[in-house]
């Protein structure tokens, strides 16, 4: 499998975030992407997630011989949760599973399983918004579990987590890289995982 | 899809209310008539099926704007702009899930409404007939509009104002239809007919258009 | 003197919602058997009475229309009074009283309209009018659902309670309405006939099941209630332990 992204470039209303990036994933690899604020992490993140339109360049995923949308491929943890306050964590999480499991492609992890790997198991039966932030965040994770995607992407995805949970989390992720998995992440913060490739977003330049 | 489908009926019959709250407003619309132009039996008899249609179209129209909002706020709509399922598809689904808990429950409370507008059972009959084949026009393009404004912080009276002119041609229709049933000479198929065909193309227009502007408006 | 202190500390008592509980436990089997017995009476007595030489047999829907009206109001009176409990002493069941027994009133309301109507085909020939007495009623139902809305769109039951006490306070101004909207206005609806100055006016033969029906609904509102505040409480407790276990997982976590 081969996340490929090539001479991106991406505006946000008239101005132009950042320019000709690129780089290839690999089974099994990372891409941290850092910068300070307003340099269009997030942005680059939704380009490759096929939320924005990039300006020019092209995003590609080659699972063997046959390209696939990269969309189709890959989990999208923004700043928001996507679970619904309403709906048991158990309902959320079943939604998505069905949701995002085409018919016989491999099931994900099971709920209970899932809730367990981020130190939940026991509070599915809770409606989401009864959690704390933190907790919510988890179940987030969760959700990136119960369906499998070869590429992660991750919108600055520990900041509402204690240490504790940030290593169950880089656990997490290592498990996914070892299974082949890739994964991108935009963070301020060090993840905890090794052998990652890092992409520093400064405004107009770039540096890899 | 099922999953979809459930999910939506769930959260639209969970704390929200937002289900109960269309029938409300509908009972209240067509409370209301009567205070204006008075309690003629007669008059509101011959006048009820339209009021009847009214306050539906207005009562569908109030829940539309959260169709596709309430997943935008929480992130549950980037990530059903990246599945494979085609995203009309979801969008129609959305909209059977919205029929379902918002325009069905019209539809069955209108034979109640009907009775404080004294109308006779066949009159009934007609307008609730008309009223089941023609709400799903409605969501249909409803959809569209609830789309094209869902990143508008207020779009709720947008979508309102966008959708009202389209569905003009489906209260023509609809209340002709309820309207023709009764009164002898005027036939009831052709614009019964006429009904169903609008919303059998609002179901392929709607969901489209929908698609297009989701797509379009995220950022 | 003993009986007023008596009477005190049971309101105080009652306060408290572990025993409200107690007490709901043990008074509910009785009033659940007092109202069967009563309606088992009170419709026997509907079925055997004598039929009206006017209104022919359809004048046994009085003794179910009646009552469920008159439940109708006295449930929302009910209501302001536990709205006004809510405001002024924050009495923490006045809010579980009024919530719960929303439901209940539309129920007897809708009861009301319905046998209304079921009388008015025959008798008057239509199933509705819109006089001063059914619009009225009818305002009261929609009042009713509307609370209930308001109750459900709401997911914390403290921020909603004083809220919601103001709404039913404010639509307090028809009850009044309902009650005299026969005398007021020159309407369709037969004025009132049991409570009145000078008498009764309708003859002992339909007056005896009218009250016994009266007496069984009234019993069935204060069972119903009763029944339905202890659930609220239960209800209110099983949030209250969510959200415990929650953060109690979380506290797993750190230690």
């Amino acid at each position: 499998m081969r996340f490929e992204a090539q001479a991106l470039s991406a505006r946000r209303g008239e101005d132009l975030l950042f320019r000709d990036i690129s780089f290839t994933l690999q089974d099994g690899e990372a891409l941290v992407v850092t910068g300070p604020n307003g340099s269009g992490k997030s942005t680059l993140l939704r380009v490759l997630a096929g939320l924005l339109p990039q300006e020019e360049g092209t995003v590609r995923f080659a699972d063997g011989a046959e390209d696939r949308p990269a969309r189709e491929a890959c989990h999208y943890l923004g700043h928001r949760n996507a679970m619904k306050r309403e709906l048991t964590v158990e309902e959320n999480l079943s939604f998505w599973a069905a949701f995002m499991t085409k018919e016989g492609a491999a099931p994900g992890m099971h709920i209970d399983e899932a809730a367990e790997s981020v130190g939940l198991s026991g509070l599915t039966h809770l409606p989401f918004g009864y959690l704390s932030a933190g907790q919510q965040r988890r179940m987030a994770f969760a959700k990136l579990l119960v369906a499998k995607r070869p590429v992660w992407i991750l919108d600055e995805p520990t900041a509402a987590l204690d240490v504790k949970a940030d290593a169950m989390f880089a656990g997490l992720c290592q498990t996914h890289l070892a299974e082949g998995g890739m994964l991108i992440a935009a963070t301020h913060q060090p993840l905890g995982i090794d052998n990652v490739k890092a992409l520093v977003m400064k405004g107009f330049e770039y540096g890899e | 899809m099922m999953a979809l489908l459930l999910r939506d009926l769930r959260l639209s019959i969970r704390a929200g209310g937002g289900a109960m709250i269309g029938v409300l407003f509908f009972m209240a619309v067509v409370a209301v008539i009567p205070f204006g132009v008075g309690p003629d039996l007669n008059l509101l008899s011959r006048i009820g099926p339209p009021i009847l249609w009214i306050g539906a179209l207005l009562a569908s129209l109030l829940g539309l704007d959260r169709l596709f909002q309430a997943d935008r706020e929480d992130g549950s709509l980037d990530l059903m702009l990246m599945q494979e399922t085609p995203l009309v598809l979801t969008v129609f689904v959305k909209c059977l899930a919205h029929w379902l808990s918002h325009s069905l429950p019209l539809v069955i409370a209108s034979p109640l409404l009907a009775l404080f507008m004294n109308m006779d059972a066949l009159s009934v009959g007609a307008t609730a007939l008309t009223l089941l084949v023609g709400t799903p026009a409605i969501t249909f393009i409803g959809a569209a509009g609830a789309a094209v404004a869902v990143s508008l912080p207020r779009g709720g009276l947008l979508v309102s104002i966008l959708v009202l002119p389209l569905t003009i041609p489906v209260l023509i229709f609809g209340a002709g239809a309820a309207y023709a049933a009764t009164q002898d000479p005027s036939p009831f198929l052709p614009p019964f007919l006429y009904l169903i065909a609008l919303t059998l193309i609002f179901a392929v227009i709607g969901p489209l258009a929908a698609a297009l502007a989701l797509r379009a408006s995220s950022d | 003197m003993t009986d007023q202190s008596l009477a005190i500390t049971r309101f105080s008592d009652l306060a408290n919602p572990a025993k409200f509980i107690a007490l709901a436990g043990k008074l509910i089997p009785w009033l659940a058997g007092v109202t069967a017995l009563l309606f088992a009476v009170g419709l026997w007595l509907c079925f055997t009475t004598e039929s009206d030489y006017q209104q022919g047999e359809t004048v046994r829907i009085m003794y179910i229309h009646v009552p469920a009206a008159w439940l109708s109001m006295m449930c929302y009176t009910i209501m302001a009074v536990s709205a006004v409990g809510t405001l002024v002493w924050r009495h923490p069941l006045a809010d579980v009283s009024a919530r719960v027994a929303a439901p209940l009133g539309a129920a007897f309301t809708f009861v009301a309209l319905v046998t209304g109507s079921l009388w008015g085909k025959p008798m008057w020939g239509t199933w509705w009018v819109w006089d001063a007495r059914l619009t009225s009623v009818f305002i009261l139902f929609l009042m009713y659902l509307g609370l209930i809305a308001f109750n459900r769109a709401m997911d914390d039951p403290s921020r909603a309670a004083r809220v919601s006490a103001v709404m039913i306070l404010i639509g307090f101004v028809n009850i009044p309405i309902i009650k005299f909207s026969v005398d007021w206005f020159n309407t369709l609806h037969q004025p009132a006939s049991v409570v009145r100055m000078g008498g009764p006016a309708i003859d002992s033969e339909f007056l005896r099941p009218l009250l016994v029906m009266a007496i069984a609904f009234t019993m069935l509102f204060f069972t119903l209630h009763m029944m339905a505040m202890r659930t609220e409480i239960w209800r209110r407790r099983v949030a209250a332990m969510r959200r415990i276990a929650a953060r109690s997982a979380a506290a797993g976590q750190e230690g």
